[in-house]
């Protein structure tokens, strides 16, 4: 889990876990997407697919005492954390052995063995709870880092303004993971914000802050790696602009009327998980078999998550009224 | 060892209650703005900064939607964070992170994760400060599940409410009414332990209950005080917690009073007077021989002009009203 350091060139067992970990993503989205079209998980589905190097090369630079926050496009930050690949499917099946007990859903994912804190679904509404998280960890005088993650529509949000700049006075251990996909569901970019250079305005709180290429996964886990360990060192907070794209739409409901053909084929031509596995392919790490094996080890992977999260039981409608306050408490 | 009592006020209950907090466990801290160099906005937590440093009495920026976020934040990693909100009327700016996420998470997480929050804002009006300092809004957090309501009405709860407030593992909200900070009285030099669960009953009475809470104590007591005048003879039950509501305590009242006239600073319609007047409704219906009355703020954002305001808030006046009404005739 930790950065690999700066000095050595990536190994090829770590390219190759990333590639992994990316088609992992990549496939889980395409099964949520047809479980979703066939009416078997329902809700609000916001699917990853074409942003998988954002959260595979940031969460690849933590570690386990550190804490992961996030958005309601939060599949592959789960995925990438290490949050079981079953329990996130049965917390779309709605079950009690999913994630969050069937409570949550898609947008709702939480996983306190990874510190995992959600899965929020109001945009930037846990920007602050990371700031909080960092300020506790920093108190105890731990040397973590809490990665929060959000959209560029987020930056719209006094949330996020209120939030960088109690991270910036109060020096915390916050990395500000901003995926600027380039749309706030169907608003453009240009649209949103009168100034677009986001990493120049969150550097405007003394925040130090970087852009990334957000389709190339070893581009995201260089300039992550780095923030971590500037965090981690006691700089104060860091802002990575990653510049990614969603190759769908916005959620399953999206006829997606505002986007031109060509600019998402433009994008998918710099396909993160193609443009790794043509590098590992390249170097002698990956020849068609290799990747033919990892395919089909994925699919094995969800097939059986999905038959047996499908399979799991439902909470009792007796239960309904648990987990408002907490079971047994003075 | 005999307890002495001594001579205090609310605020200096409430900082004595911070006190005791923050010395008795590491994990709480107080954040909020101007709780540190400035003392409180209304001197709550004056000389706290000089004793346990700016870490555990943190200024911040006006930014009521950031710092109980923070604080919420803080409470999810094992903190144990009181945050301040100047008034209830700010507490709006944060309204997203109290609605949203501190009463949310553990439920949206499946019982993982609680947050250990309390969240203390003055309410209410009666000093002339307008529609944006004087509102009434505790009513409506008590709506949430997922939040406890508390509303400390005497010194004893101002001094005792936040050790079981911290020791509850989700959040609570504990609102200080504005006109109650320099009420006078003793209080033991011990704590004495406060049961959040259950309401208390102030002046016990065999002909009319007068139920209220928080603020409007004191005039209830007050309107209780010339009722007895007049030969009625009426209880006065204080809710102190709004959520969950002490259902017992309440028709407990109603079943030995067969009246009721329940007394709210917030508005009529929609409000907390509503839920406890159905309750009493529901759960007590055949012990009443009158309808339940209802005293409450006027429907109108509260004016700054002294003669105005005074006529929204509910008085003594109107209250003994309401009781002479629902008692009837027999006691002339």
């Amino acid at each position: 889990m930790n950065a690999p350091p700066e000095e050595e060139a990536v190994t090829a067992r770590h390219r190759l876990d990333l590639l992994r970990t990316m088609t992992l993503i990549r496939r889980f989205e395409e099964t949520c997407a047809e479980l979703y079209s066939a009416g078997r998980i329902r809700g609000f589905l916001h699917l990853y697919v074409g942003e998988e190097a954002v959260a595979t090369g940031v969460l690849s630079t933590l570690g386990p005492e550190d804490t992961v926050v996030t958005t309601y496009r939060e599949h592959g930050h789960a995925l990438a954390r290490g949050v079981p690949t079953e329990a996130l499917l049965a917390e779309m099946f709605g079950r009690v052995t999913g994630c969050s007990r069937g409570r949550g859903g898609s947008m709702h994912l939480f996983d306190r063995e990874t510190n995992f804190l959600g899965g929020n679904a109001v945009v930037a509404g846990a920007i602050p709870l990371a700031v909080g998280v960092a300020l506790a960890e920093k108190m105890r005088g731990r040397s973590t880092v809490t990665a929060c993650f959000f959209g560029e529509g987020a930056l719209a949000e006094g949330a996020f303004h209120e939030s960088a700049n109690l991270a910036a006075l109060w020096r915390l251990p916050v990395l500000f993971c901003c995926e600027n996909n380039r749309y706030a569901m169907g608003t453009r970019l240009t649209k949103e914000h009168a100034q677009t250079d986001l990493a120049l305005r969150a550097s405007c709180y003394g925040i130090r802050s970087t852009s990334v290429d957000g389709m190339d996964v070893l581009a995201v886990q260089e300039a992550a790696a780095r923030a971590v360990d500037e965090i981690r060192a006691g700089v104060g907070p860091h802002f990575l602009e990653l510049r990614t794209y969603r190759y769908r739409a916005h959620s399953m409901y999206d006829a997606d009327r505002y986007r031109d053909k060509a600019e998402i084929a433009h994008w998918k031509e710099r396909d993160p998980i193609e443009a790794l596995a043509t590098d590992l392919t390249e170097s002698g790490d990956l020849d068609d078999a290799g990747r033919a094996q990892l395919e089909s080890e994925v699919a094995a992977e969800l097939e059986e998550a999905v038959e047996r999260a499908e399979q799991a039981p439902v909470e009792p409608v007796g239960d309904l009224l648990r987990h408002v306050r907490t079971e047994g408490a003075p | 060892m005999t307890a002495t009592a001594t001579e205090t006020t609310y605020r200096e209950a409430l900082r004595e209650g911070l006190r005791d907090a923050l010395r008795s466990d590491d994990r709480v801290f107080l954040m909020g703005e101007d709780v540190g160099d400035y003392g409180g906005c209304f001197g709550v937590s004056l000389g706290l900064l000089e004793e346990f440093g700016p870490e555990r009495v943190r200024d911040t920026p006006l930014s009521e939607l950031g710092f109980v976020g923070a604080g919420i934040g803080a409470a999810l990693a094992g903190m144990r964070p009181v945050v301040e909100v100047m008034t209830v009327n700010f507490s709006l700016l944060a309204l997203d992170q109290i609605v949203n996420n501190a009463a949310t998470l553990l439920h949206m997480s499946g019982g993982q994760f609680s947050v250990p929050i309390v969240i203390r804002m003055t309410t209410g009006g009666g000093r002339q400060l307008a529609a944006q300092h004087s509102h009434s809004l505790e009513g409506w957090y008590a709506h949430v599940p997922g939040l406890r309501i508390v509303t400390p009405a005497t010194l004893e709860d101002a001094r005792g409410m936040l050790a079981p407030a911290l020791a509850d593992p989700d959040p609570v909200l504990l609102f200080e009414h504005g006109l109650l900070y320099n009420t006078k009285g003793t209080l033991p030099s011990t704590p004495v332990a406060v049961d959040l669960d259950r309401a208390a009953v102030r002046r016990p009475g065999t002909d009319v209950s007068l139920v209220t809470y928080g603020g409007m104590l004191p005039r209830t007591l007050d309107a209780a005080d010339r009722l007895d005048e007049a030969g009625i003879s009426a209880e006065v039950v204080d809710l102190r917690t709004l959520r969950p509501l002490d259902d017992d305590t309440v028709t407990g009242s109603v079943r030995r009073t067969h009246r009721a006239v329940v007394v709210d600073e917030g508005w009529r319609s929609g409000g907390l007077s509503a839920e406890v007047a159905a309750r009493i409704g529901e759960l007590a219906f055949y012990d009443l021989d009158a309808p339940v009355a209802r005293v409450c703020t006027a429907e109108v954002p509260l004016p700054y002009a002294h003669q105005l305001e005074e006529a929204a808030l509910p008085s003594a006046e109107r209250i003994v009203a309401a009781a002479r009404e629902a008692v009837g005739r027999r006691h002339g």
